[in-house]
């Protein structure tokens, strides 16, 4: 084999601490270099022509590149030498910088380390075999899972485009709590106005295959070929009957036993619901904790009045299946809600701010749904607990963010506006009441948003107070919110008539589970995890699977929406060809060797590992060994690390290739 | 990437976190703990500014502050941070360090209490109610305050005419002897 | 049940009602103290708020005492003790080198420092159905304002009570058949650690406490701390003299109040022994609840 050696300055990244002329030159008498040189950027264009000028003087058929992780630039470097005429896993990359220029400061040793590094892949390369892309087939349906703003979006993005989409949600209508809001910041636009006819645009798209009420169960498969079982809950209204006339919620004799989910608690609904009246479908469901029949069986009225017959009591969850070629997560978050130190948790809770024991003391959520002209108030302000108007307010942000003792470290970026609008929203309306927002930073970075804040405070009033608070108590129907101001370092006290609690964003308290079902990582948080944060910020490191709005991190509606939209356009990338092509470094079973005992299967997180029956010309089953699915497999090489007999191997990265790299070291 | 060796000096941040075992930097300045302390109204500086103080090297001010004599060790701060810091291990750790630096104390009668208290200890191994008052009001002159809560206190026995001394009376003496605050300066 | 007993100063002093009703009590309910030898002060605020490895060097010596004692659980019906001493054992646990330090400090080896209640912690361990099983009299008149001060609960999790809304000490008294109130003072500071140096303070905080139970409907106070209680009896005079229309409200021990509902009147209680006098009628005739 000739192997040229080329080695990268990265600008001043390695050439600082890395003599890069003296590695190049040492590289020049390892056993097999026919060329070796330096560049100042290698991944540049003139760069790579370097590498294929090289390979047609010197007829090179093995290179080595030194420069940044792999992660970064293997790609642009396997492909020069595939343009160049050859195989482009003959190429390897050694981490100068890193492995070496950004963990060191000695030139000398730093120098050293690089030559070592340099020789190990020469070992390497001198045993690298030409590999070619696995190439399998692609079905270009979508399946989106969550019906909020990220996933109404996402699907009517990869809708038009003209691909199929399957649209799931668990709640009985799509919209999420973007339909809950009042109106938006920083236009103030009423978000329903903008939402709802998004909404029956999905209703209504062709392309679009909408399950509300649905839950996924099950993924298995690959990217471009997955297979996903779905829960249809049984509504117990025939939805192909029902016309949404409302005749059985408005005869249901259960009206005040459950409380709304739509209205966060603060009104009740009846046991057959939709849960507000521009539910997409408008179709209701029957709540069997609640509902008469289901208790006792001695009232059927939903029944008796429906002139479709739709009601159907025996109607029995249902199993689907579907093929699907990108799945796109849009599970998006709900809000900390915690009054009290829950059991068999860490999370402490907030008994000093009376959240679950004053009725006055309300998160974001439900301030929004009494400022909403949907709301149960129809937007005029009065709180919960005696619907008197309340002439002064506090809001508290950062109940749960920004706190690790009681809550969650991060911030949930969102408060600072919605309070900012919550406030203004108030005085709008009440052109005598009070606003106070106890605050520690305002983080309002956004096209208008500081504009926004500031006009909340300087042209509406609102009195921004720099210190969080440390204890409410009810005196005499007053809710008496004890501060301080830190910029003044003065004690503040306020009587209100009302908190209102930015409550943090939290991931949904099932996302962690749904994320080992459909096989993607996810946070300490329960948020999903993207492949890379700058580069790759909308892609699960499942292939395949994107993620898109709040249940990859708190966020607002214009991020959410721009995210599923980037998310949309990845899965859209896909189904840019017909077959996919994967890389081909993956594991191989010597079936001969394999005794059978499947612990690689175990081990496997991708479920890559399969059991193949070996038979003889008879059919007679003579053994089982494992075998590779090569659609699933990552080619992690756990497998490889756990197998007692040896007989799993990592392509590209053989025990063989592994020796002969560390017997260079020494 | 490249680090830059400094020499750290130590400083009066240094002995407080010795003692608290704790990175004053985690406070944020949220003022929670000032919001909460049931000291507040009668402190100079919100207990927040002592740490921010200490986080700005104005080592003097958190010092020669009233507000670290006035904090009654009542762990609210503590409790309710968001950022798990002990403020009020952080405020004996500031009066420590006030005391080795021999600074003058504003709340002059709360240290001559506690230094009466810590007296009777050192001499009994437990509290002694008496000798504590008396030696009180010999260190402040303020004779006549609380004068009509002890006949009764006397004749309900709550007030010990004699000390009571521990077995271990030397050993606690020595304890006092060893951990004893030295003014540095 | 065997516990080791840590009494603390106040209960041979100013609190020794406490420690007497106390013990009349534990006996009702077959509790059989062993107190620490020779136990010392635990140092208390004024070595905490002085010098720290003299806070714990004095609050170790009682916990190595307990356990050269071969006590696995001791408790403290202080709150300010109990407090002292559970801050110092998680600092010796949580730092050896520290610990090493104060054990040639005080010249003794530590290694498995027992089990730290407080009272409540520990009527808890005894059990509510326990006292409901022994009670004689029922409680019913008594409307309790549970006042857990701030050492009882925090720093948060330094027990089991949640340390913003506990309720560990209300479901203890209703086991006496007393109503319990919600209050907003109960965890709020009476200022003790200045009860000599700035009584001006003292009364103005122990008064918010007291009008607020007050106004919640209570006729009763419980405390399960000598300071506390020194504070929220003994100030009434004072404050009396500087608020005229204060209206006062007797203060309990736990103890004493559990002493009561197991049938001990107020001297054998030493209940006569507070500043206010104490004269809610103790039913017994009503309610004779057999054993």
């Amino acid at each position: 084999m000739k192997i040229g050696v080329f080695i990268c300055h990265c600008g001043e990244n390695i050439g600082r601490t890395v003599d890069c002329a003296r590695v190049s030159k040492a590289a020049g008498f390892f056993p097999g270099v026919v060329h070796s040189v330096d560049y100042k950027y290698m991944c540049s264009d003139p760069g790579q022509n370097l590498i294929k000028q090289a390979i047609k003087d010197f007829k090179l058929d093995g290179v080595v590149v030194g420069s940044c992780s792999p992660h970064m630039h293997e790609k642009t470097f396997r492909k020069a030498v595939a343009d160049a005429g050859v195989n482009p896993f003959l190429c390897e990359i050694a981490n100068l910088r890193e492995h070496v220029s950004w963990v060191h400061e000695d030139i000398d040793v730093a120098t050293d380390k690089a030559i070592d590094l340099i020789r190990f892949a020469v070992e390497k390369v001198k045993r690298n075999t030409p590999l070619t892309t696995i190439k399998v087939p692609v079905t270009k349906r979508t399946l989106v899972i969550g019906g909020g703003i990220s996933g109404i979006q996402a699907a009517l993005d990869v809708a038009n485009a003209g691909y199929e989409v399957v649209l799931v949600e668990k709640e009985p209508s799509i919209g999420g709590h973007m339909s809950q809001l009042s109106e938006t910041f920083p236009t103030l636009d009423c978000s329903q106005c903008i939402l709802t006819p998004r909404m029956v645009e999905v209703y209504q798209h062709p392309k679009i295959k909408l399950l509300t009420y649905s839950e996924v169960e099950k993924v298995e498969g690959f990217i471009g070929n997955f297979k996903v079982t779905i829960r249809k809950k049984a509504r117990y209204v025939d939805d192909t009957k029902c016309t949404g006339c409302g005749d059985c919620m408005q005869k249901c004799p259960i009206k005040k036993k459950a409380l709304s989910e739509f209205d966060e608690q603060l009104t009740t609904r009846s046991a057959i619901y939709v849960p507000f009246p521009q539910a997409v479908p408008n179709i209701p469901v029957i709540d069997t904790s609640v509902c008469t029949y289901f208790k006792t069986g001695k009232c059927s009225m939903c029944k008796k009045v429906c002139g479709r017959d739709a009601i159907f009591f025996e109607q029995e969850d249902q199993m689907l299946t579907e093929e699907i070629g990108a799945i796109i997560m849009a599970t998006g978050y709900k809000l900390y809600t915690i009054d009290k130190k829950p059991e068999d948790s860490e999370i402490k809770g907030y008994g000093e701010y009376g959240y679950g024991k004053y009725k006055d003391v309300i998160d974001g959520l439900q301030f929004e749904r009494i400022a909403s002209a949907s709301g149960p108030t129809s937007g005029e302000f009065m709180r919960p607990s005696d619907g008197k108007t309340p002439k002064k307010i506090v809001f508290i942000q950062c109940v749960g963010s920004r706190d690790e003792s009681k809550g969650f470290s991060y911030c949930s970026k969102i408060c600072c506006m919605y309070t900012a609008k919550h406030a203004m929203l108030y005085k709008h309306k009440v052109h005598d009441g009070e606003a106070y927002v106890f605050y520690m930073d305002i983080r309002s970075g956004g096209k208008m948003y500081e504009e926004f804040v500031r006009r909340a405070i300087e042209e509406d009033g609102v009195k921004y107070i720099r210190g969080r608070v440390s204890r409410i108590y009810e005196e005499d129907g007053k809710y008496i919110v004890k501060g301080e101001d830190t910029l003044a370092g003065v004690p503040i006290t306020i009587d209100a008539d009302m908190v209102v609690l930015a409550t943090a964003m939290v991931a949904q308290p099932d996302a962690s589970k749904l994320a080992q079902t459909v096989g993607i990582p996810y946070d300490k948080y329960g948020y999903f995890v993207e492949v890379h944060p700058k580069l790759r910020p909308v892609e699960s490191s499942s292939g395949g699977i994107f993620l898109a709005g709040a249940c990859h991190s708190p966020r607002d509606i214009p991020d959410s929406v721009a995210m599923a939209s980037a998310a949309a356009a990845k899965a859209m990338v896909l189904f840019g060809s017909d077959m996919l092509e994967r890389e081909p470094t993956i594991a191989l079973v010597n079936e001969n060797l394999c005794a059978g005992c499947f612990y690689c299967k175990k081990v496997c997180a991708y479920n890559a590992i399969e059991i193949k029956q070996i038979k003889d010309k008879q059919g007679n089953l003579i053994k089982e060994v494992a075998f590779v699915n090569s659609g699933l497999c990552q080619g992690c090489g756990t497998c490889n690390a756990t197998c007692p007999s040896k007989s799993i191997e990592l392509i590209g990265y053989t025990d063989e290739q592994i020796y002969a790299e560390i017997s260079a070291l020494m | 990437m490249s680090h830059h060796n400094t020499t750290h000096v130590r400083t009066i941040s240094d002995d407080i976190t010795d003692i608290t075992s704790q990175n004053p930097e985690l406070c944020y300045q949220c003022g929670k703990c000032s919001a909460g302390c049931p000291m507040r109204n009668y402190m100079d500086d919100a207990p927040n500014v002592i740490v921010r103080y200490i986080q700005l090297g104005l080592f003097e001010k958190a010092m020669n502050s009233a507000t670290i004599w006035l904090c009654a060790g009542c762990l609210t701060c503590s409790s309710r941070c968001p950022k798990n810091f002990d403020l009020a291990k952080f405020m004996d750790a500031v009066r420590e360090v006030a005391l080795r630096n021999g600074v003058k104390v504003k709340e002059k009668t709360i240290l001559k209490f506690h230094k009466a208290f810590l007296k009777q200890i050192k001499n009994h191994g437990r509290s002694y109610e008496v000798g504590l008052v008396r030696d009180y009001k010999m260190a402040t002159f303020d004779l006549f305050s609380d004068v009509e809560n002890s006949p009764k206190m006397l004749l309900d026995g709550k007030l010990n005419i004699f000390p009571h001394n521990v077995k271990g009376k030397d050993k606690i003496k020595s304890i006092f002897e060893k951990t004893e605050v030295k003014k540095c300066k | 049940m065997q516990i080791g007993y840590y009494p603390g100063c106040s209960q041979e002093g100013t609190a020794k009602e406490y420690d007497k009703s106390l013990r009349e009590v534990l006996k009702v309910l077959d509790v059989d103290p062993t107190e620490i030898n020779d136990w010392s002060c635990c140092g208390a605020t004024s070595a905490h708020v002085t010098s720290h490895k003299l806070s714990l060097a004095l609050s170790a010596r009682n916990l190595a005492l307990a356990e050269k004692q071969g006590l696995k659980e001791i408790f403290a019906p202080c709150a300010a003790c109990y407090n002292r001493l559970l801050t110092s054992k998680n600092e010796l646990q949580e730092h050896p080198e520290q610990k090493y330090e104060i054990e040639t400090i005080i010249e003794e080896k530590i290694n498995n420092i027992p089990e730290i209640y407080n009272i409540v912690n520990f009527f808890q361990k005894i059990g509510k159905d326990k006292i409901a099983e022994k009670k004689k009299i029922d409680l019913k008149n008594f409307k309790a304002a549970c006042y857990y001060g701030c050492l009882l609960v925090r720093p948060s999790g330094i027990n089991s009570d949640d340390s913003e809304q506990p309720n560990s000490m209300e479901e203890i008294v209703k086991a006496t058949g007393a109503q319990t109130i919600d209050w907003n003072f109960k965890l709020e500071c009476c200022g003790a650690a200045h009860s000599i140096a700035r009584q001006d303070i003292v009364v103005d905080l122990s008064k918010k406490i007291l009008d607020d139970a007050i106004k919640h409907g209570a006729n009763v106070i419980v405390v399960a701390c000598p300071m506390c209680h020194s504070n929220l009896d003994m100030r009434q005079q004072n404050i009396k003299s500087k608020f005229s229309d204060f209206k006062e409200i007797p203060v309990l021990y736990l103890s004493e109040i559990l002493g009561l509902a197991l049938g001990f009147d107020k001297k054998q209680l030493g209940i006569d022994t507070h500043f206010i006098e104490f004269n809610l009628p103790v039913r017994n005739d009503v309610q004779e609840v057999s054993a």
